[in-house]
């Protein structure tokens, strides 16, 4: 059914590229390029625009934003969102911005969210690399058999195994810890396995070779020489990894409710749960959004432009 | 998948079995993959013939799970209202990310273009949520303001049953278009250039190369891009949780939020596996029949 919907609605969207194709008539500016650029524009700006919102509500004062709810700049500006969701604000402080007065613990979260997207990480790229190379470069009986196993977990949608999981963590003991948070996520995911393999496929056997000659084991081999040479893949699939980690919510809601376990996603969502239907605190909830988005997005400016160039080969390949 | 790869010619007068090394090397992804992928997943299937709560353990019942499945309403709802979700989703996303891929590819290869169109794939689909939540609100969110300001009436996107579902679907295409359109375009990085170049030295038009050319060509990936992404809409969870729960009067229930509610508002893991199991089968079924007419494993290039 896509296809054909793909295929009626995408004239209006497509015959804006109209410019020249070749790269020599690139120069002469068309009506076609000028409109697919304000097209790309457009497109930037809608993409932009929240990111600056949630910003500028963060720094407004809370009573202010329902008199001048248009207003480009913040009203009446405060760093008072960010501190209520700190717990620096006073009861009275936040009282007098319109603020939520619950305490909320947001350096705990966000610890939290650190810990369990790194610790995540970390377990998974290695865990799932070693895997790889187990099935991408070795010998044995019953690798293909194995590795197809590893990749119907693929299509299974998580909710069907975490329920199940959730009974183990609690019989593991687990429940409300960073521990039980993080385990299910820890030692591989089916897409890190395809992921690497796919791109140990790729390198030269004669490198392996040599080093095999010169006496090199396994061992040596995967991580004095493959590892090093993977450098960009692993950086997309850290990043990705990350990403998901740092923003998974069912599960932590699962498993992580308690303060001590609590992730900045959960923390969120129960932030969003006790702010009042009339008069909600606009600016804590974005100021703790903000809070929330700016780790990946930093780890994002220092590790982008390889992370995007990337991207193809993580998705599809 | 990929056909046996690495039955090269092996290094002479090795006895090659690498078994030992091998085990070592996948032993602690097995350990992950057998307790929190293969053990839950034939326990959950065990669940949904029991009545498993939440704290103690379950009795053997029979289908009777799926017979109260078959006859639940709220759950044929929650199909439908998922059903709706995934179509709208998809349907926009796909479309804008073809047009975003192509666009990239005729305009520029700026990597900072692409990385600010990737951004909102960075973000939580919890903080994305909330802003959207906060940018919709019916009195002061920008959205309904600028409505206002050009003269039309405000929505409650949200509050309505009309247009809640929708509304979550689109706040989620904003967080996946880019993502989207970034796999398409390495897709298209991969169209051979000269084919564009010859069309062009044939006078052919840019729309005509896009559908000529672009779009067959793409067919594989698309097809791959397609499964991911709809088998990933089904799992729509986040967005519903903070924002609306489920209401206003079930619009926006969805499956995997009644999922959810049965097994940890309800107590009943047994009846959730039960639905689970149903989810999975459903969306096996939708890869297998999308990958067959989309014929994705046979590629133009080739």
């Amino acid at each position: 059914m896509s296809t054909t919907h793909l295929v009626d609605v995408e004239p209006t969207s497509s015959d804006r590229p109209n410019g020249e194709p070749t790269p020599r008539a690139r120069r002469r500016p068309s009506w076609g390029r000028v409109l697919a650029w304000a097209v790309l524009i457009a497109v930037m700006i809608v993409t932009l625009f929240p990111f600056y919102w949630m910003l500028r509500t963060a720094l407004s004062n809370n009573n202010a934003l329902y008199a001048d709810p248009g207003s480009l700049l913040p009203v009446d500006p405060t760093w008072g969102g960010f501190r209520r969701v700190f717990g620096l604000a006073s009861a009275e402080e936040a009282a007098a911005e319109g603020g939520t007065t619950g305490s909320i613990h947001f350096w705990l979260y966000l610890r939290n969210s650190v810990i369990v997207a790194t610790v995540i990480t970390a377990g998974q790229v290695l865990f799932s690399s070693m895997a790889a190379y187990a099935f991408a470069r070795l010998h044995w009986k019953g690798r293909d058999t194995v590795f197809f196993l590893f990749l119907t977990a693929l299509m299974i949608p998580p909710i069907f195994v975490q329920l199940p999981n959730f009974i183990l963590i609690r019989d593991l003991g687990l429940l409300n810890t960073l521990a039980g948070v993080i385990l299910p996520f820890f030692f591989m995911t089916p897409f890190a396995v395809f992921f690497m393999r796919q791109f140990l496929l790729g390198i030269p056997r004669e490198i392996e070779e040599a080093a095999m000659i010169d006496g090199a084991g396994h061992g040596r081999i995967f991580f004095g020489v493959l590892l090093p040479m993977s450098s960009t893949p692993l950086v997309t699939l850290s990043l990705l990894t990350y990403i998901t980690a740092w923003g998974e919510y069912f599960w932590p809601l699962l498993v992580g409710r308690a303060d001590e376990a609590r992730v900045l996603t959960v923390a969120l969502g129960v932030f969003r749960a006790q702010t009042p239907q009339t008069g909600p605190d606009w600016a804590g909830l974005m100021a703790g959004a903000l809070i929330a988005a700016l780790p990946v997005l930093i780890l994002f400016v220092v590790f982008g432009r390889r992370f995007v160039q990337n991207l193809g080969y993580s998705g599809i390949k | 998948m990929a056909a046996a790869p690495g039955t090269a010619p092996r290094t002479r007068g090795r006895p090659r079995s690498d078994l030992r090394i091998a085990l070592l090397f996948i032993a602690p992804a097995s350990v992950g993959y057998v307790a929190f992928y293969l053990m839950p997943a034939l326990r959950g299937l065990w669940f949904s013939f029991t009545d498993q709560n939440l704290i103690g353990t379950g009795d053997f019942i029979g289908t009777a799970n799926y017979e109260r499945m078959f006859g639940d309403d709220l759950f044929w709802n929650a199909l439908w209202v998922t059903v709706q979700y995934v179509l709208i989703n998809i349907g926009v996303q796909m479309v804008l990310a073809i047009a975003v891929a192509v666009l990239l590819h005729r305009l520029t290869r700026s990597v900072v273009i692409r990385g600010i169109v990737l951004l909102p794939y960075l973000v939580a689909n919890v903080v994305v949520a909330l802003v959207w939540f906060w940018m919709s609100d019916y009195s002061i969110g920008i959205v309904n303001v600028v409505l206002e300001e050009i003269g039309l009436d405000r929505v409650a996107f949200f509050g309505n049953p009309a247009t809640a579902i929708a509304t979550i679907a689109l706040i989620n295409v904003w967080r996946f278009l880019g993502y989207t359109a970034l796999l398409l375009f390495a897709g298209l990085q991969m169209i051979p250039q000269q084919y564009y170049e010859a069309a062009a030295l044939d006078g052919a038009s840019e729309w005509r190369m896009f559908w000529r050319i672009t779009l067959p060509l793409l067919r594989p990936v698309l097809a791959l891009v397609l499964v991911i992404s709809v088998v990933g809409s089904f799992q729509i969870f986040d967005t519903v949780a903070v924002t609306t729960e489920g209401g206003p009067v079930n619009a926006t229930r969805v499956i995997y939020y009644y999922i959810y509610q049965q097994a940890f508002e309800r107590f009943d893991l047994g009846y959730a596996s039960a639905i689970a199991v149903f989810l999975v089968v459903l969306l096996a079924g939708i890869a297998y029949f999308q990958l067959k007419i989309m014929r994705s494993d046979r590629s133009d290039l080739a």
